[in-house]
């Protein structure tokens, strides 16, 4: 012990340490916090350029985002309702969001469209909007909540998910259902079976009572509340049922697939 | 020759051999000193995502380089902040430090001691003693860390902890909930140094120890 003392203070006068350390010491540790700083400094320009950038660090990020998915579906129950709310409390104007302007999102012909169902169905005929808009629809106003921190609360009617993949025989016990859109360079966003078959998941056409307008995906947007907003897809073209995790838009570039909330 | 032998004696019997700052409680204090500053640089950069007051931090000291980025940083470091944190409150119930060293606090032992270390009367003599104003801000700050904590699981899980995000008034409101406890934080930390360097064998009791 003597000998760390006399490494943590060397060239102090020890009777001066002994009668004031208080006065003795600030100036010693002061010198030794500085050298602590610099490093410090030096680790966070490290972490800042050579960690952070590196691909290792990235790795290993990764691994825990697959770490929290795992923990969460343990911990979490898939099926928890969304909290619901007044139409009074409904967001206006309720905000356009995408990585492209209004001006560029697809305007698509509704005489035209047809959903495409492909993958582990019984049924792959393609669905007019006509045909989609006759099955039963209902009405939800719940909170759409952006990956980026901000919220809106909207209303959303349309078929629950869960009853059209019934009706056309899709394989539940599948692990996905992947949806494909019209937005530029290709949106696209795998939902987890257990997901797709939530009460709350809707293929929607109306927003607000009124038929879906462009902005907000026209003709369907898959309306999930119990995940963040990208992986609600709008423009819907097709949709997949499938075992294969085929990625999406920005799961592919960071973003947690499973981003339930 | 003599005289340095007594004051050899000197030094041994003057400095303390008791321990200021437990290993458990060193050890904790740095390892959520990391994950704080994780937490709170990558938070800086999910903020610039969608900022809630007029103006961003700079992207010299936010982590995660975009958003996506910054969520893994956050959601990783938390798990860092979470573990340390609860074995931290854990430990300081169970071993009485909370009780001993924090409580109690008084308005006239705060003001008191307010003014003195304003105009540096304060004692540090015993670092073992926390005086008022320690003790006000080191239990403020816990408080504080409970509330970023449950804020920050409310916006994570608003449909699973939907009686969170309504204990909190609203997903909005937690939100500011959240940067207000950053920015207590952050003002702590700045306040926390600078007396650290002040009285800088605090720092070294939080080192070593003694």
């Amino acid at each position: 012990m003597g000998r760390l003392r006399k490494l943590l203070i060397p060239g102090v006068d020890k009777k001066l340490l002994v009668r004031d350390a208080v006065k003795t010491m600030p100036e010693l540790t002061r010198r030794r916090f500085i050298t602590a700083g610099t490093s410090l400094g030096a680790l966070t320009l490290l972490t800042g350029c050579d960690v952070v950038d590196s691909s290792s660090a990235e790795e290993l990020l990764k691994k825990v985002s697959k770490f929290n998915d795992a923990v969460q579906a343990w911990m979490f129950n898939p099926d928890a309702l969304a909290p619901t709310f007044p139409e009074s409390m409904i967001t206006k104007p309720f905000p356009f969001n995408a990585y492209y302007g209004l001006d560029e999102a697809p305007e698509i012909a509704g005489a035209d469209w047809k959903l495409e169902v492909r993958g582990l169905v019984d049924n792959k005929k393609s669905w007019t909007l006509d045909e989609l808009y006759k099955l039963p629809q209902v009405k939800q106003v719940t909170r759409h909540i952006c990956v980026e921190g901000w919220s809106a609360i909207g209303s959303w009617t349309g078929t629950p998910l869960r009853d059209f993949l019934n009706l056309v025989g899709a394989d539940t016990h599948a692990k996905y259902v992947w949806f494909q859109c019209a937005d530029k360079d290709g949106y696209n966003s795998p939902l987890d079976m257990r997901t797709a078959l939530h009460p709350q998941t809707q293929m929607t056409f109306k927003f607000g009572d009124e038929i879906l307008p462009r902005a907000y995906g026209f003709p369907m947007k898959i309306r999930v509340p119990t995940k963040l907003g990208f992986k609600n897809p709008k423009y819907v073209l097709s949709m997949e049922v499938t075992n294969d995790y085929k990625g999406g838009y920005w799961e592919d570039q960071g973003y947690n697939s499973f981003s339930g909330s | 020759m003599t005289s340095l032998a007594v004051s050899d004696h000197q030094a041994e019997t003057a400095t303390p051999a008791k321990v200021i700052q437990p290993v458990w409680v060193r050890m904790v204090h740095w390892v959520n000193a990391v994950a704080m500053i994780l937490m709170i640089m990558s938070g800086w950069q999910i903020y610039n995502a969608s900022p809630l007051f007029g103006f961003s931090f700079s992207s010299n000291i936010t982590l995660g380089g975009w958003l996506g980025g910054a969520l893994l940083w956050h959601f990783a470091a938390m798990w860092l902040l979470m573990v340390n944190g609860l074995i931290y409150l854990a430990l300081g119930f169970a071993t009485g430090r909370f009780r001993k060293k924090l409580l109690p606090i008084t308005p006239a032992g705060v003001i008191s001691d307010t003014k003195a270390a304003l105009t540096f009367k304060l004692s540090h003599d015993d670092l073992s003693k926390y005086n008022s104003v320690q003790k006000l801000l080191y239990t403020g700050i816990i408080v504080v860390g409970v509330v970023i904590v449950l804020s920050g699981l409310s916006m994570w899980k608003p449909v699973q902890l939907h009686w969170l995000v309504s204990l909190f008034g609203g997903y909005d409101i937690a939100r500011y909930v959240h940067f207000t406890c950053m920015a207590l934080i952050v003002a702590f930390l700045v306040i926390h140094v600078a007396l650290a360097l002040l009285v800088p064998k605090s720092l070294r009791a939080m080192i070593i120890g003694r």
